[in-house]
């Protein structure tokens, strides 16, 4: 009965950039275990091996076009199966989806995404010395959110995972108030109830974190509907991982946006770990994830999530279509998972520590600095000054949040607040269970 | 006498999934991250290595998907071990246990079975928060046609999980993830307590079952009755401890179908009893016992039964140890009980 493990999809990499030629690449993969009709899928390395990223379709030959916003689904069926990338090799901004952005909307890009990057890894440390019970970087993934916050318009709801932390930086929420949260401390806005990372925040138009996976992307569709039911010009938009899209959740938000025509943006955000499981466990190896959405009639597009441009470009696109009334888009950003999945995980046990500085797409902050430099915007002096500045400005929200408590040593919020927002007004059960806790 | 090594919960509840892949071609074990990484903790790790993938492997996250398919190989011949990350995740795959694998045996007037094992860990005390410490055990006991099962110990974790597996019925085994690596007496600030020096974490290597629908009295006694599973057993034998009383504690082990023949015939004994479980209060396990005992047992109580349970509010994170239902908890409840 025992398997043997092949890594026969090494050195096969999909270099297509037509719809028909990348499919068909797909099927033809050999499967990755020996008993007919009966395959788990194998990542192409494991803890030791030399890490192999050809077989993901990240070169496509040509550049991707970009149709017009109101087109067809099908029009966009094609980028399904294609990269949309916008910064090139060279940090250079070429073809259609180029979002002509000032190079003052660059830089407040590039400073949001260190900001961002500074702050979960200083919120890393800090639960490693106690501080908080644990938490979740963004690592590598910084593009995906900060981009598509910045392509948005503040009075479009969001439905992120926990992993969009940087919509909240794009969005201007007070940093000191993201540390009370994951401090769990007396001025954590969920009252202590959350785990940490787990945010809300309704003045920004920030759904609740879940930590049941793909939750949120139906009810985003719901949001939307009710955004066009009552004839506002608001989208919604959710964010899941690539694992997450096996959730029968994720059936329905695509089946209900596509059968309402709503107003909703779709992205799943692939980067290409599920905790310890490769995307292929979720199928990423017979299709891609922005073509589920061909099946839906959604339009689809899949994107360099480490492409600030690209990110940027196709979540503006998807929002002019959606705005305009012409419904829903399912969007693919491939990115890579820096980090671990979290405090309690351990990478280096399932895949190779050279993973992340060997991802073909780069680094999304690298990238646009040095197109920045490229465009004589920006400079190492400029780019080390920030970084300094935003060091100094997370060091000392830190100090002002911890100033209000922490997990360990308090103070929480009051003891009988627990017992408050299970219902609109607290019950006889309730209130008798509170007095029997003598609070 | 059978070789016994020291083990934890989790590599009792590894070790017993060995046995079962080793002795039964038949058995196979999946879940998320459960296949090459062995489990987010652990409790199939190394198995997929020696097994091989199509006996041990990685799901994709779809729980649904995972109990389905698990009675989709039930059915064709295989005694699959299905694991569900945390208990909170189990939901999506409830249609699937509530309509199909609980019924298949009645509505097919016995012509198909789903001989299926699901386990997933439960209960708070690790600062999970409301996503990965409920204890929903009562949305499952309700359900006619699934045995329920939560062991306290890893003796009774892997005899438990290997009778499962070997029953011609669906178990659904909760295991309660803060005794994954020790025993836990409802104390947070005590150190760390480890299964290496416990009785029950001398566990033998090899086979043996204990029996489904079989409670343990773990503390004989005759002041009164405490009938707990889970975490809870280790907090009620802390607590009567701590304030002397003579109580006689039940480890109830399985839930449905639960021994009422220990639980009465202690009940009748001692005249006064205390259930004690982490889940909420309202339609809580508790409820079902405490009727019960008032059925068979009414004539015998000298004082009301009471209940200590979790509060009817989602696990809190900050205020985990508020919501539970620790040693002075327990305490009062006995006092209570020995008082009235």
């Amino acid at each position: 009965m025992r398997v043997e493990i092949t890594k026969s999809r090494k050195n096969k990499g999909i270099n297509a950039h037509i719809c028909s030629q990348n499919m068909s690449d797909y099927m033809t993969r050999a499967p990755s275990s020996n008993t007919p009709g009966f395959t788990v899928p194998e990542p192409v390395a494991r803890p030791g091996d030399t890490p192999d990223f050809s077989g993901l379709g990240l070169n496509p030959d040509t550049l991707a076009t970009r149709p017009d916003p109101v087109c067809p689904a099908n029009d966009t069926h094609v980028l399904a199966n294609t990269l949309i990338r916008v910064l090139d090799d060279e940090h250079c901004a070429q073809g259609e989806w180029n979002p002509e952005l000032s190079a003052k909307q660059l830089r407040e890009g590039l400073h949001l995404m260190l900001k961002t990057r500074l702050y979960d890894e200083r919120m890393l440390k800090l639960q490693r010395q106690g501080k908080m019970s644990f938490y979740m970087k963004s690592m590598g993934e910084e593009a995906v959110a900060v981009a598509a916050g910045l392509a948005l318009q503040a009075q479009d709801m969001l439905f992120p995972s926990y992993r969009q932390q940087g919509l909240l930086f794009a969005r201007d929420r007070d940093m000191v108030e993201m540390m009370c949260h994951c401090l769990s401390n007396s001025r954590d806005n969920l009252k202590g109830r959350q785990l940490p990372v787990h945010y809300t925040w309704k003045d920004g138009n920030f759904f609740s974190i879940s930590g049941n996976l793909c939750t949120q992307f139906p009810q985003a569709v719901g949001w939307a509907m009710a955004s066009a039911v009552q004839g506002k010009d608001a989208i919604a938009a959710s964010w899941i991982g690539d694992g997450t899209t096996a959730e029968g959740d994720f059936h329905g938000a695509c089946t209900l946006a596509s059968v309402y025509n709503a107003p909703v943006i779709l992205n799943v955000v692939n980067n290409q770990w599920a905790i310890s499981s490769f995307s292929g466990i979720a199928g990423s190896e017979n299709a891609s994830f922005a073509a589920r959405g061909i099946g839906y009639g959604l339009a689809t597009l899949r994107v360099d999530g480490n492409d600030f441009l690209a990110v940027f470009a196709a979540t503006k696109w998807a929002a002019e279509r959606a705005r305009s009334g012409h419904g829903a888009t399912l969007i693919e950003t491939v990115t890579y998972r820096a980090d671990a999945h979290s405090t309690s995980d351990d990478p280096g046990r399932y895949r190779p520590k050279e993973e992340a500085t060997a991802w073909p797409l780069g680094d999304p902050i690298e990238r646009l600095r040095k197109h920045l430099i490229a465009l004589g915007e920006w400079d190492e002096k400029r780019h080390e000054a920030l970084s300094e500045a935003l060091t100094k400005e997370v060091l000392a929200s830190y100090k002002k949040a911890e100033s209000f408590g922490t997990l360990r040593e308090g103070p929480l919020s009051p003891v009988p607040s627990m017992f408050e927002d299970v219902y609109a007004e607290q019950p006889w059960h309730l209130r008798r269970q509170r007095q029997d806790l003598g609070v | 006498m059978a070789e016994h090594s020291k083990m934890t919960m989790i590599q009792a509840i590894n070790s017993a999934h060995d046995v079962l892949l080793e002795r039964d071609e038949r058995t196979c074990a999946f879940g998320e991250d459960a296949g090459y990484f062995g489990g987010v903790f652990g409790c199939t790790q190394g198995l997929q290595e020696k097994y091989g993938k199509t006996r041990v492997f990685d799901t994709p996250i779809n729980e649904a998907a995972i109990v389905a398919m698990a009675i989709g190989m039930a059915t064709n011949g295989m005694r699959p071990i299905a694991e569900i990350q945390f208990a909170d995740y189990i939901f999506p795959g409830f249609d699937q246990i509530v309509s199909e694998l609980s019924r298949l045996r009645y509505r097919t007037a016995g012509e198909f079975t789903a001989p299926l094992v699901l386990r997933t860990p439960c209960g708070g005390g690790i600062y999970g928060g409301q996503t990965h410490s409920m204890s929903p055990e009562a949305f499952f006991t309700h359900i006619p046609g699934i045995v329920v099962a939560m062991p306290s110990n890893p003796y009774d974790a892997k005899g438990l999980l290997i009778a499962a597996s070997e029953s011609d019925d669906p178990v659904l085994i909760f295991e309660p993830k803060r005794l994954y690596n020790g025993p836990f007496d409802g104390d947070p600030h005590k150190p760390a307590l480890s299964w290496s020096t416990h009785e029950k974490g001398n566990v033998p290597t090899g086979h043996y079952t204990i029996p489904i629908g079989k409670a343990e009295i773990v503390r004989k006694g005759d002041a009164l009755t405490v009938v707990a599973y889970g975490t809870m057993v280790h907090v009620a034998l802390e607590a009567a401890r701590l304030a002397d009383i003579d109580a006689e504690i039940i480890d109830l082990r399985t839930l449905v179908p639960y021994d009422m023949e220990t639980i009465a015939a202690s009940v009748n004994k001692t005249g006064r009893c205390v259930v004690a479980h982490e889940a909420p209060r309202t339609g809580g396990f508790g409820a079902e016992l405490i009727a019960q005992i008032a059925e068979d047992c009414f004539y015998a109580l000298e004082a009301p039964v009471k209940r200590v349970t979790g509060w009817d509010t989602p696990y809190p994170h900050a205020h985990e140890w508020s919501y539970f239902p620790g040693q002075a908890r327990v305490t009062r409840a006995m006092i209570e009980t020995l008082e009235a």
